[in-house]
């Protein structure tokens, strides 16, 4: 098997699970175990790329040229495989932890719901190994129309509202302004490849690439920068392992993977630290992650609250980039995966409590960390590793930021990743000091888990953001070789 | 001339096929109704259509090269004698036409079973072949009062089909007229220019009268034919503020006619159009020029967003439609008001991948017609479960109506927003991307309608028969792989252009 075939496998599989779940739709168990086998094949596959590939960033793959010098084509980057590796692994504990969800809760349309996740995975792949912008675009899009179906399931009045607003900003966000930035670059440069060093070097002039940039930091809507956020609160209607998988995961992550794309392979780090063409968008990360943590504290529903923390975390990323050191831009893919599995760990928890519970708000939770242990432990775990404690994989991201911050000689910066940790501390611990030792209007005497396929997932993603902190370094070395400029 | 004679007795089947692509359907209109059989109405339009979608492609295989074929009708010299010509321009439309006439017509025997009472058959398909022979004759004529018959021809034919969807709203009268009216004040306009135009030069055969035209200094007289030409074929393309007569024709028309009027009847007035600016006159014109940047370019982009606009509030899936074509016109005409090579490659490709987008989705709508007893969102809602594969296809060619990426609506706006940032108007390129999320609200409010809202009483209940499902898959599919493969589109539209552009005629 060469390398193309893998990946249009990994593509392909998982959007031929939602052919398998619209033609098994009356068969639930067959349907899902399906499914199932199809993200096992899928994860195993990444893990032979994985294998063949290693950190290697040389091939490029074209599929077909759609235009001249604009084509369909692949490659594998170490950024690009990690985040194939992360959201393909996170599928299938997503999928197994949405079948008990989804039947704990006699949610409606099942077959649907699975159809469209699997093909919004299907498209994160293309998104984690396009090469070229194009490419990436197509998917980018792919995996927005995908995930609509999965904003609006409930088809309440208030679902339909939000799914449209979701619709609305990323679809405008990346019509109205990345596309513009894509053709542009396309006319200035003549590629859309992605290249180590980037494109731009002696074609762009320092106020040009200002411009491109902002094009693309707020065209790349999933990313959540400020003020284009408004679309992740609003998709928290959709049903909690939605939120977990693509709202924590694959879609968000797809923007902030974007972003980084964009700023290490169209500009080039030397290039963004040369002209300070990103400076703004620094500050701008800034404040995203001091007004979304101040305003998750005011949250008191605990999804809408993690909402907020992500758009919060995901700054931090664009941060790394927008530092245009080689320290920033490794500490934000590493904050990739660390923030991954932290906040999936965070929703799967909220999920359960909801599926057991029916309880949304935090200020119903009180004391209800007796009645499951389980579920509250896994949530002070991911978010000990959110806030970015030791030992948990966390730390390291929120680690090599700050050195990177220290780098530039940005102390700012590092005051503000000081001062976000201790918000964060402020509006995640307060639920599991509340569930474990305080007491509420109802007393929890006896055990009430929600079922195993539903506290089961999240026990095991808290286990591995410690298991994170052990293998940091491994991950920092795999991410090297993005910022090296041959 | 006994020279000529003697040439003309030798010719080839292969040198026929110009007046084939014309003749064809021509002639099997009169027979439809000479033979009077109901039963054959049907098979034999289609048998005349699939010969005429032959003939185009065996006609663009030979010019796709750049080369230019010339035909003398009857054997007579031009400019004396009316001249066919076929260059990559026309060659591409002619298969545009031909193409969806013949996907349209596989389409049609349901649709129109149910639309159209039994004894009115026959002379519904006569009109139809009449309406193709004049759209094909247009395109394919090189001669500027040849233009005029057969636009005339159309015309009057379009005039009846339209007024059929009388059996079921009667509305359609009305609409039908406002469309003989607009319709005849139009090609009145273009024949009071052609005439101008003789006037100034004593030719009305194209090539002569550009050739003319050129060495012409500027005179009122050829202003003035300039600006009839252009007012007159502006109704028939319905340049806004031109467009009044659209909304009602394609809404209140019989489904397939709308169908074939959207894909193919302003698409020919676009080449029309084409034709007169860029052969007849140069763009080196100066009136032109002027006409171009201070005319077209602002009723363009007004159109693409006041269209775009009441697109939106419309509650019948038909009208919003026709109303997104008022607004897609105006990118075809931005291509042109670019006065680029660029330019005009986006104008042509979109004049195909919107034909075959639009064709799609009102198939769709016929089919909802046939199932749903209307296309009112009331109608509509929830079919996307009742009829899985129509809405499926309405999401897909909705998709390459906004122009995301991977369809065939996305080539032609990437074009475009290129031509835009070629010349330096960025804000016009701007203008084109924010004016396609105004299509993003009106094809999500389709969509909402069939998945999300809930079906009420007497709506549809099964999906539609295959023979209208299969057109509208291909059709959809059709703007899924145009969006991927663009060698045949892409490449047409490039020659055209650069034939256009160097007035290579």
């Amino acid at each position: 098997m060469d390398l193309l075939t893998a990946i249009l496998l990994t593509i392909l599989i998982p959007s031929f699970g939602m052919l398998s779940n619209l033609v098994l739709r009356d068969q639930p168990n067959l349907r899902d175990s399906m499914t199932l086998v199809l993200a096992l094949i899928t994860f195993a596959i990444v893990l032979v790329i994985l294998s063949v590939n290693g950190n290697d960033i040389s091939g490029q793959f074209t599929l077909f040229e759609i235009l001249p010098g604009l084509s369909i084509a692949f490659h594998v980057e170490p950024l690009g495989l990690m985040f194939a590796i992360i959201a393909s692994g996170l599928w299938i504990l997503t999928h197994l932890y949405g079948i008990g969800y989804m039947r704990g809760n006699a949610e409606d349309n099942h077959a649907r719901f699975f159809a469209s996740f699997a093909i919004a995975i299907g498209s994160v792949m293309g998104i984690a190994f396009a090469s070229n912008m194009f490419t990436l675009f197509l998917f980018y899009e792919i995996l927005t129309i995908s995930t609509y179906p999965l904003v609006a399931h409930k088809g309440t009045p208030e679902a339909i509202k939000g799914a449209r607003t979701y619709l609305g900003i990323l679809i405008g966000t990346s019509i109205g302004f990345q596309l513009v930035a894509i053709i542009w670059t396309w006319t200035l440069t003549g590629t859309l490849d992605f290249t180590r060093g980037g494109i731009m070097e002696g074609k762009v002039g320092a106020t040009m690439a200002t411009i491109l940039l902002a094009l693309y930091a707020f065209g790349i809507g999933k990313a959540a920068l400020m003020p284009f956020h408004r679309w992740l609160p609003a998709a928290m209607v959709a049903p909690t392992p939605v939120s977990a998988l693509l709202h924590a995961v694959a879609v968000v992550k797809a923007g902030v993977f974007t972003m980084l794309k964009v700023g290490v392979y169209l500009f080039g780090i030397e290039f963004l630290s040369k002209t300070g063409a990103s400076e703004w968008l620094m500050w701008l990360a800034a404040f995203s992650i001091i007004a979304a943590s101040v305003v998750a504290i005011t949250k008191d529903n605990l999804k809408a609250r993690l909402a907020y923390s992500t758009i919060s975390q995901l700054s931090y990323i664009t941060l790394g980039m927008a530092l245009a050191t080689s320290l920033g831009v490794l500490g934000g893919g590493l904050q990739i995966a660390m923030h991954a599995v932290g906040k999936i760990t965070l929703f799967m928890c909220a999920g359960s409590i909801y599926v057991a519970t029916h309880k949304t708000n935090i200020s119903q939770m009180t004391g209800l960390g007796r009645a499951m242990p389980i579920t509250f432990a896994a949530f002070f775990v991911g978010a000990l590793s959110i806030i970015g404690l030791p030992p948990l994989g966390g730390s390291w991201s929120k680690f090599l930021l700050m050195a990177g911050a220290a780098d530039t000689g940005q102390w700012i910066m590092i005051g503000v990743l000081m001062a976000s940790s201790l918000l964060n501390v402020a509006y995640l611990l307060p639920l599991v000091a509340k569930g474990f030792f305080l007491k509420g209007d109802e007393l929890y005497t006896t055990r009430a888990e929600s079922p195993f396929l539903v506290w089961f997932p999240p026990a095991l993603t808290a286990f591995g953001c410690l298991l994170l902190f052990f293998y940091a370094g491994a991950i920092q070395a795999f991410l090297a070789p993005i910022v090296v400029i041959p | 001339m006994a020279s000529e004679a003697i040439t003309y007795a030798t010719m080839t089947w292969q040198e026929q096929l110009p007046v084939l692509q014309v003749l064809v359907p021509f002639v099997a209109a009169p027979l439809l109704v000479t033979i009077g059989h109901k039963g054959l109405a049907w098979p034999l339009t289609m048998l005349a259509s699939a010969i005429s979608l032959i003939v185009s492609a065996l006609l663009l295989a030979q010019v796709i090269d750049g080369s230019v074929i010339s035909y003398r009708l009857g054997g007579w010299a031009p400019p004396l004698g009316i001249e066919y010509r076929v260059d990559a321009a026309n060659a591409f439309v002619l298969f545009l036409v031909s193409a969806i006439a013949t996907l349209v017509l596989a389409y049609a025997r349901a649709s129109v079973a149910a639309e159209i009472p039994r004894e009115k058959h026959t002379l519904f398909y006569t009109a139809f072949l009449l309406c193709l022979t004049g759209l094909l004759g247009v395109t394919i004529t090189g001669d500027a009062f040849n233009v005029f018959v057969f636009l005339e021809i159309s015309s009057l034919s379009t005039y009846v089909l339209i007024a059929e969807g009388a059996h079921r709203d009667k509305r359609a009268l009305t609409a039908a007229y406002d469309y003989l009216i607009m319709g005849t004040i139009g090609a009145t306009f273009f024949v009071i220019g052609i005439g101008f135009l003789y006037m100034a030069t004593g030719t009305l055969n194209i090539a002569d009268l550009a050739e003319r035209l050129s060495t012409q200094t500027d005179s009122r007289t050829v202003r003035a034919g300039f600006a009839f030409v252009v007012v007159g074929i502006g109704l028939k393309v319905a340049i806004y503020p031109l467009h009044l007569w659209l909304p009602r024709a394609y809404t209140f028309a019989p489904s397939v006619v709308s169908v074939f009027l959207a894909a193919t009847a302003t698409k020919v007035a676009i080449y029309v159009l084409l034709r007169f600016m860029f052969t007849v006159f140069k763009p080196a014109f100066l009136f032109e020029l002027q006409t171009l940047e201070f005319i077209i370019l602002p009723f363009a982009v007004i159109a693409m967003f006041a269209a775009s606009f009441i697109a939106i509030f419309q509650s019948d899936f038909k009208r919003l439609l026709a109303y997104s074509s008022i607004a897609q016109i105006g990118y075809m005409l931005l291509g042109i008001a670019f006065l680029s090579s660029t330019g005009l490659t986006a104008t042509i490709v979109h004049l195909f991948n919107h034909g075959i987008t639009k064709a799609a989705l009102f198939m769709a709508v016929g089919a909802y017609a046939l199932r749903a007893g209307g296309s009112f969102m009331d109608n509509i809602a929830g079919a996307g479960r009742t009829m899985p594969w129509t809405s499926a296809a309405v999401v897909i060619a909705g998709l390459s109506l906004i122009g995301v990426p991977g369809t065939a609506g996305f080539i032609s706006k990437w074009v475009l927003v290129q031509a835009a940032l070629e010349k330096g108007w960025w804000p016009v390129a701007i203008l084109i991307v924010a004016s396609s999320l105004l299509a993003v609200i009106y094809v999500w409010k389709v969509i909402e309608a069939l998945y999300l809202a809930k079906p009420l009483e007497g709506g549809a209940t099964r999906e539609a028969p295959l023979s209208m499902v299969i057109p509208t898959w291909i059709a959809a599919l059709a703007s899924i792989w145009f969006g991927f493969s663009t060698g045949v589109t892409l490449e047409a539209a490039e020659a055209a252009a650069n034939g256009l552009m160097n007035g290579v005629r």
